[in-house]
Order: structure tokens, then sequence, then C-alpha cells
């Protein structure tokens, strides 16, 4: 009998889901990409350094245009790794990779409209799945320096301290029963209506559906309270509990 | 049961080998079976702050590889039989060490000992990752300053990921040892309050021990610092840390020079 020596396994296809910051060019595109430098002179390497992925949806672009807007990001630093919501036919391989994101149209919508053609199968499913949806994830230690607490599904509660370099995000409310020390960023499937809130803040940087203020932006009269932040328009908002 | 402590920081330079050595000598000094185990590979330090640089045959790595017997690489010490050194080597790097066989040296250690401490390295490589992955307990060096504190935090959440023991959902014990602790700078606030410092970390502390020429004076001498001059304010700082780490109350205290002094004089008329 002959054994083999060294049998090579077929190899292993696992599925990860990475984070990334999600940006979504608005025209006209050259005022776009000078906000963007703005953002990024003034909040240092936000933006630099991270994955991004390009969220097209509210602009149509050309094939050599989406090169180009590729090729004015990666020029400040911004390194594309793929792009969303464009016509297939617009991609070519030059380009970064398609990217199809998991999140639900739905989660931008508060209210859906009923649609008159739904049969009473999918409505029920539509309640069932309403019915789910307040996810909570509840840490009862403090999150480490180093620590990335990823959450979309919704809001994160921490009994606890958030430490210095250590990063929350959640798809919902961020609560932190402690200092909040790291950084923070609610609302992070394009929920404008979520909110941060924590016993005494200290953070290095907050952040609401994409909106978002460094440690150098929050008025020092807030610091070492009890605070929470909020959205209005597309200004974060933060004001004291106390 | 024997107790693997790994004493670990994440920032270079705040006294970790200083401390392996002191806690070590202070628990042999309260009668415990010890060995401190120099997990610095390429850059060992352990073997000179105990006096012993001059007695390594074989090393850590050694002893992993097969190549060493358990019994030939451990130096007992001089001044005091119950305490023993395993060094790491100066010549190798951390690539060299397996988890494989640091499971098999920890394993033997903790027959023949009841205190085995791991002088991790800096940082938050596989030396440091090997040197916690075993531990019960974590003896976590920060000095009173934010970049210290920040990379404290950082290991302890690396202690509660990377351990044998926070895989298999137990927790290893932590507990915070402020070193180079100056209480003038301290008022001035030109240093982290030990409050501040316990705030974030939200750790228990385990000691608190004061900058002092003493450690350098000792370290100089190849003596830990607890041996060398035992009255000493460092010294009676990691003596009583190493008796709370053996699980009795003492009172807090944060020891000056001057009762140290006194203590001193005292010491003599009593000897
Ligand atoms: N309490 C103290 N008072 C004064 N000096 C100290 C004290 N503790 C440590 N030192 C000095 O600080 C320096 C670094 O100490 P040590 O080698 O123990 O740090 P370490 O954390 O092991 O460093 P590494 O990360 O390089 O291994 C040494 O010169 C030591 O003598
Ligand atoms: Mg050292």
């Amino acid at each position: 009998m002959t054994s083999v020596a060294n049998p090579r396994q077929s190899p292993r296809f696992v599925c990860r889901s990475y984070m990334a910051v999600a940006l979504a060019p608005e025209p006209p595109l050259v005022d776009w990409i000078a906000d963007i430098e703005q953002k990024i002179r003034d909040t240092g390497s936000f933006l630099v350094g991270p994955p991004v992925v390009l969220d097209l949806s509210s602009v149509k672009l050309s094939k050599s245009a989406i090169a180009h807007l590729v090729a004015q990001l990666e020029q400040r630093g911004v390194r594309v790794m793929g792009v969303e919501n464009v016509d297939p036919s617009q991609m070519d391989t030059a380009l970064p990779p398609l990217l199809r994101s998991t999140k639900r149209e739905s989660a931008d919508v508060s209210v859906p409209a009923p649609k008159a053609r739904e049969t009473q199968r999918e409505k029920q499913q539509q309640v069932r799945e309403t019915r789910s949806a307040p996810a909570t994830l509840l840490l009862d230690k403090p999150v480490r320096s180093g620590q990335s607490i990823y959450f979309p599904d919704g809001d994160v509660t921490v009994l606890g301290s958030v430490g210095s370099g250590a990063e929350l995000v959640a798809g919902g409310s961020i609560h932190v029963y402690g200092t909040l020390r790291g950084r923070a960023m609610a609302g992070s499937n394009g929920n404008a209506r979520a909110r941060i809130f924590c016993t005494k803040i200290e953070a290095e940087l907050l952040a609401i559906d994409g909106h978002y203020l460094t440690a150098d932006l929050m008025d020092m009269a807030l610091r070492d309270r009890p605070v929470q932040a909020w959205l209005e328009g597309s200004a974060l908002k933060i004001s004291a509990l106390d | 049961m024997a107790k693997v402590v790994v004493v670990t920081s994440g920032k270079g330079g705040v006294g970790k080998t200083t401390s392996t050595a002191a806690l070590g000598a202070a628990l042999a000094q309260h009668g415990q079976n010890v060995v401190v185990v120099d997990f610095d590979v390429g850059l060992r330090n352990l073997d000179l702050v105990m006096g012993a640089e001059r007695r390594v045959v074989y090393d850590l790595i050694n002893v992993t590889q097969g190549i060493a017997k358990l019994p030939q690489a451990l130096i007992r010490d001089k001044r005091l039989e119950r305490l023993a050194l395993l060094p790491a080597s100066q010549t190798r790097d951390k690539d060299a060490l397996t988890e494989e066989g640091v499971s098999r040296v920890i394993n033997s250690l903790k027959q023949m000992f009841d205190w085995v401490i791991c002088d991790s390295p800096a940082g938050i490589e596989r030396g440091a990752t090997l040197a916690m992955r075993f531990a019960d307990t974590a003896i976590i060096v920060t000095n009173p300053e934010v970049s210290s504190v920040r990379d404290s935090d950082r290991i302890i959440g690396i202690l509660d990921a990377k351990t044998v023991k926070a895989e298999r959902g137990e927790r290893v014990d932590k507990h915070l040892l402020i070193s180079r602790y100056d209480p003038a700078r301290a008022a001035r606030g030109e240093m982290l309050s030990i409050e501040d410092v316990l705030e974030i970390l939200s750790t228990p502390l385990l000691g608190i021990i004061p900058e002092s020429e003493e450690v350098l004076r000792a370290s100089n001498l190849g003596s830990p610092v607890t041996f060398n001059n035992p009255s000493s304010a460092p010294a009676r700082a990691y003596l009583d840390a190493a008796r709370r780490l053996m699980g009795e109350e003492v009172e807090m205290t944060i020891p000056t020079e001057k009762q140290g002094f006194l203590g001193k004089l005292f010491g003599r008329r009593a000897a």
C-alpha cells in the first residue's frame, strides 16, 4: 500500500467582512474633491491610510471619469479599494473592483411606503424583521487601546471606558458608561438619527453617519463631562448632559 | 499549584526586567520557590540584573529545542537557593521560539517551582505574545505618563484576547505596577497622578515603585534591589508588592527614601 507523504489540502475559501470608509461623491465633482482635500487638511490622517470605498450612487460617471476621480483621490493619499453603486458596464479591470455592500436599502428610510403588490407573506416577513431589528451589542468591560469594535447591526453599549486609540463603529447609537477616549462612529450604515452618549468625554474623534469632529474641534468646556452628540443637518453637535 | 506570571508593558524601558528581578527575589525572600524566565531573546538583560551573566551556559531556546535539559539551563541564585533564572539567548532572535516549545518548558517549570515569572520583551509582537501566552497572572508595568499608560491599555486588551486562558473563556488575573513614580514631579503636575492612571486602566494596583537611584545602583551590582538594599524605598515597595501577589492584604503606601533611611537605622540597630 502506498501512502501520500504530504497530501495537499485543497485551498479553503473563507469569507470575511472588513471595515472601510465609504465616500459618496456629489456633483459638482471639482467642488467635492476640494472639500475632501480641505477635510484631509483639517483632520489629519482620518481618510489617509484606511481603505476607502467610493459610493457612486449620486453621480453618473463614465469609465474615464471614474478613473480620473480615483487618481485624484490617490494623489491626495486616499486609497480607493473598491467602488459601489455603479453600472457594471462602466467598470473595467483597471479600476478598483466593484463591491456590493450588505447595507439594507431600508436603513436610510425611516418609514418604508407599503407597496400595493406586496403579498401577505412579505408583509409578515417585514414585521418579523422590524421586530428583530433593535439589536444591541453589550460590552461589559472596557474597550482597550488598539481594539476595534464593529457592529453594523445596531447600538453598542459599553460598561466601562473606551481607551485612547480604541475604536467603536455602530450602525445605531453608541452608549459609553465610562470615559470615551478613543473614536466613536455611530450611524455607520447611513443612520443620521444615531447618537453618541458618554459619561465623560475625552474622545479623539466622534462621527455620526460619516460627519465627524476631531478632538481639536470639540468645545474644551465639555471635556470631562457627560455629553451627547447628534447630527443637525451635516453638523455634528455636542452638548452636556449634566 | 504553581503560578505563571508575565511581567509586561507594551512600551519599552518602563522597568519590566527590574521588576521581574525584584519581585522574583522578594517572593523568594518571603519563602517561595521562584524561577524568573527571560523572554527577551536577542536582548537579554535579566541575567545582568540578577548578576548571573558569567554563569550562562544554556538558555531558553536550547531547552525548547531539546539541545539542553532544563536543569542544565537553570541557574540557581548564589544568595538564595530558592531563586533560579532561566536565561534568554543573546545570539538568536524571537522567531527561534515556538509556542509548543515554550509550552513544554513552562509546564516543566510548574512542576519545580511555586512561581514562574516571565520577563516579557517590549512591543506586542511574537516575543511579547509568547511570554504572556501561558500566564495565569499578568503584572502590567506602567510609568505615570500618557504613552506608557496607553501602551498598557493596549497590552491589557491583548492579554484578554491572546492568552490560552482568554481563549478558554477564563480570565488572566491582572495587576498594575506603577513604576518610576516621583511624588514631587506628580505634585507639580509633570506626571500623571496615581488616580489618573488607575482611572484610565481600571485595573487593580499591585504597588507603586518610586523613582530611585537605588535601582540603578543595584542593577549595576547585579543584585535585585530587594537583596542589595532591602530597606530602601524601592525595595520595600517591591517586598510589599510580592506579599500582595501572594494574596496578603498589605496597606498601599508610596515608600520614600526618608523612611528608608530611618528604616535602615532601625535595621542596623536590630542587627
Ligand atoms: N524605580 C526606578 N527608579 C529609577 N530607575 C529605574 C527604576 N526602574 C527601572 N529603572 C531604570 O530604567 C531602565 C529600564 O529598566 P528595565 O530594563 O527594567 O526596563 P524594561 O521594561 O525591562 O526595558 P525593555 O523594554 O528594554 O526590556 C534601567 O536603566 C533601570 O535601571
Ligand atoms: Mg527588559
